[in-house]
């Protein structure tokens, strides 16, 4: 990728940091699944999925957690520099067995604790217009300015 | 069989659960699964070159080990879980230093609450992850939601 490096010692309130679409497939489920050895069946059997009262095949919250902080990682460039990161899961995400469910993320400056060196980054994740994040939040450590 | 999570099991500390070892592979894997592109996941290399000792897990990389360690009480059936009726509420990381490949992590498992809400019940438990050394390294909250009928 060709994005300038961020400078993570001039960072405001506000600003947006990164911006990404995420394409979810059920060959990414499957991925996740043995990725992460969460083999829940409702991540990848429909019947399974529909009889837990579902509309069908989910996303794992966890999938759509880890994969909605990478924009953010990729602007910082060091992943080393994330010290927390939390959300609530407010809505899943229906994965159809063709084509793609598309997660956009934007992640944005929360907020900067000057003394700890830390920024808050707060992400929102939707799935055509739904929230499937709430309150999602990362700390990141800056560097100590020149 | 209807069951309903037992509030006993609130405050209840487990004895620390074997130690595990992080993988480069499993690193590679799981952030590859989340498409986590930095090179510092993958390239040994490249990751000394940052200044760490071997390649950096993705900042989610520790629900593994952390879920594993919950199984402890989720699957006690003296918990009354039903899984078939969870969803998952809330996650929760945070990182003292960045895990990195080779990190030998003790997990302990902690029922922080147990409490009912509306016809369902919450249950949230917290894993800490230690160094062989006591350390702590990580810890990794999570908020279960237990549906009613």
């Amino acid at each position: 990728m060709s994005t300038p490096a961020l400078d993570l010692t001039a960072l405001t309130v506000g600003q947006e940091l990164a911006r990404r679409e995420h394409r979810l497939s059920r060959d990414t489920l499957v991925r996740y699944a043995g990725a992460s050895g969460d083999f829940n069946p409702i991540h990848y059997n429909d019947a399974v999925a529909t009889a837990a009262g579902l509309p069908g095949v989910i996303a794992h919250g966890m999938l759509t957690m880890g994969t909605a902080i990478t924009g953010l990682l990729e602007e910082i460039a060091d992943p080393g520099l994330l010290r927390s990161y939390s959300t609530r899961f407010t809505n899943p995400i229906e994965v159809p067995p063709t084509g793609e469910a598309v997660l956009e993320v934007v992640a944005v400056v929360g907020q900067i604790d000057e003394d700890a060196r830390t920024a808050r980054v707060d992400l929102t994740a939707t799935v055509e217009g739904t929230a499937v994040l709430g309150r999602a939040r990362a700390v990141i450590a800056l560097p100590e300015q020149a | 069989m209807s069951t309903s999570p037992d509030p006993a099991f609130a405050g209840r500390t487990y004895p620390a659960s074997p130690a595990h070892t992080v993988s480069v592979a499993k690193i590679a894997e799981f952030a590859a699964a989340t498409g986590a592109t930095s090179p510092l996941h993958t390239d040994p290399g490249a990751a000394r070159a940052a200044g760490y000792e071997d390649v950096l897990a993705p900042p989610t990389f520790l629900v593994s080990l952390a879920q594993a360690t919950e199984a402890q009480y989720i699957e006690d059936p003296a918990a009354g879980i039903d899984f078939s009726r969870v969803v998952h509420g809330e996650e929760a990381f945070t990182l003292h230093r960045p895990i990195v490949a080779g990190d030998v992590l003790v997990p302990t498992l902690t029922v922080e609450k147990v409490r009912a809400a509306g016809g369902h019940a919450m249950v949230t438990t917290r894993v800490d992850l230690a160094d062989p050394e006591g350390i702590e390294v990580a810890s990794v909250r999570s908020m279960l939601v237990v549906r009613g009928d």
